[in-house]
């Protein structure tokens, strides 16, 4: 019981974060809550913490993933592949590993999800 | 749609027709049950007339080209109908020609689907002799229809493999392209030891690049292979290909639809509903039924030239088989994840949110009869509403998500 009410006091749904001084809220995977909070020097820190230096061709992909977000569409690693800003090959080598879920996360918005 | 709509526009001012290409009418979630003998071919099949009332003309021939801007249809055979008003109802269907290999030499041979009538039958088939092996259940890529489809089947598999004693002999791996089984957090939270307990090996964010059939595998394009004995894949899924022709869809055929009133984002004499269009609510036949009741009036609305009723959630709600005979019921829309509670009656139940249970199995397998003898009728579900009710849920706090 003591140690079931322990592990709920940790167990933390959103977390605050600093980055350069301003105050962001993530989610319990590291993804920001409020897409509102999120600029250039938030996607550069996110990225560092994947391990990616951001280079021209990674913002090309992580604006073209906002407006996807903003119109609402549901994102695939397919119609990444499709869109003609960059292909799935150049995708994995911008972002090595599971780059979706790591791109979307640099980008600030939610990670593709199921309804469960 | 016919069934709500002849109630209120008569003839001889209106003149309802359905143009439907099939004749006959398929219970799409008994796909599930038919690969295990759960269910049998005559369970889930019936003709299209059987459903539609007297005053409503069925026209069961193939259309070439929606012509919008006309507002016409052109049949197959060259012949041109006019409207007034369109409801596009063309669902979503798989294309494994999407997946370089995937229908290679071994399609229903070791390669199955079970999201049409003929791949449930041959998986059927093959179920009732194989002898045991690797085991991969798959998605392509999101979205899916009932994307909690494939989850269904692992779990249905595993009951099915130990009825037959044989599932010391199956190694069930499910394969998603998604970060887990699970991608919501109370999801995961109530639900992820369900996939311990029955042993069932989960690969995450694996994005299919070819199916090898030589070697049977699936490989990535990080070059991650998973090999297969029998795989069991749920290939992309696309709108109609009416729609490509038509020049109406989004890069995967889905109508642009406005999320709210399910009008057509280009033509508002066109409406939506169901898997067709490209709303972000979620690819499962409760949707388009709980749609149904926002668009009849929604339609009726625009006929009188009123302002449309802004009132779709993204309500959805649904059995979710966890087998031995035990189910789950979730119910969500597009704000709220899946949470506990009871349903539909706040605080009473009968049925419980969120946690298996036999009386939701119950509640899953009397669904056919109500779709077949309610829902296609037309009848509203008592104490179940188009929109979703927040009372007797287990909410935190009310936060946005998305999809």
């Amino acid at each position: 019981m003591l140690i079931n009410l322990f592990k709920s006091s940790l167990k933390k749904q959103n977390m605050e974060r600093t980055i350069n001084g301003k105050s962001i809220t993530v989610n319990e995977e590291g993804y920001l809550k409020d897409f509102s909070q999120w600029d250039d020097k938030v996607g550069e820190a996110l990225a560092a913490e994947s391990g990616i230096a951001l280079t021209p061709r990674h913002w090309e992909v992580l604006k073209y993933l906002q407006n996807e977000q903003k119109n609402q569409v549901a994102l695939s690693i397919r119609r990444v592949g499709k869109s003609g800003v960059v292909d799935i090959k150049e995708f994995y080598q911008l972002f090595p590993i599971a780059p979706l879920k790591t791109a979307t996360k640099i980008a600030g918005i939610p990670k593709p999800a199921s309804c469960i | 749609m016919a069934n709500h709509l002849h109630h209120h526009l008569k003839q001889p001012d209106w003149q309802i027709s359905i143009i439907d290409e099939r004749k006959e009418h398929y219970y799409q979630p008994g796909y599930l049950f038919l690969p295990f003998d759960i269910y049998a071919p005559e369970d889930i099949i019936k003709t299209v007339e059987e459903f539609i009332p007297k005053e409503v003309k069925l026209i069961k021939q193939k259309i070439n080209r929606i012509l919008p801007s006309a507002n016409k249809i052109q049949l197959d055979g060259g012949e041109e109908l006019s409207y007034d008003i369109l409801i596009i109802a063309t669902g979503a269907k798989i294309a494994p020609e999407e997946i370089e290999g995937m229908k290679g030499a071994e399609w229903q041979k070791s390669v199955f689907d079970f999201y049409t009538f003929e791949g449930a039958l041959a998986l059927r088939n093959k179920l009732r002799e194989w002898e045991g092996g690797k085991l991969v259940v798959h998605i392509t890529e999101m979205p899916i229809k009932c994307p909690v489809a494939p989850l269904e089947f692992t779990f249905l598999a595993d009951s099915f493999f130990k009825h037959k004693h044989m599932r010391d002999k199956v190694d069930i791996t499910y394969v998603t392209p998604l970060s887990g089984a699970f991608t919501k957090p109370k999801a995961n939270e109530a639900l992820d030891h369900l996939l311990e307990e029955k042993n069932i090996n989960v690969e995450s964010d694996f994005a299919i690049e070819h199916v090898d059939n030589e070697k049977k595998a699936i490989v990535d394009y990080g070059g991650k292979r998973i090999p297969f004995d029998l795989l069991v894949t749920v290939p992309t899924n696309k709108g109609d290909d009416l729609i490509e022709r038509s020049g109406m869809g989004d890069e995967l055929n889905y109508v642009p639809a406005n999320k709210a009133t399910l009008q057509s984002k280009e033509y508002e004499n066109i409406f939506v509903i169901g898997d067709a269009s490209n709303i972000p609510a979620s690819k499962a036949g409760s949707v388009a039924h709980f749609e149904a009741e926002i668009l009849t009036d929604n339609i009726l609305l625009y006929i009188k030239g009123q302002p449309l009723k802004e009132e779709f959630d993204g309500h959805a709600n649904c059995f979710i088989e966890t087998g031995n005979g035990k189910a789950l019921l979730i119910d969500f829309n597009y704000t709220h994840e899946p949470v506990e509670g009871s349903f539909p009656f706040p605080g009473i139940g009968p049925l419980r949110l969120l946690k298996e249970s036999r009386m939701n199995h119950m509640g899953k397998l009397a669904f056919r009869w109500i779709y077949w003898n309610v829902l296609l009728k037309g009848t509203h579900i008592p104490f179940v509403s188009a929109t979703m009710s927040e009372s007797g849920k287990h909410y935190d706090k009310v936060e946005s998500v998305a999809n």
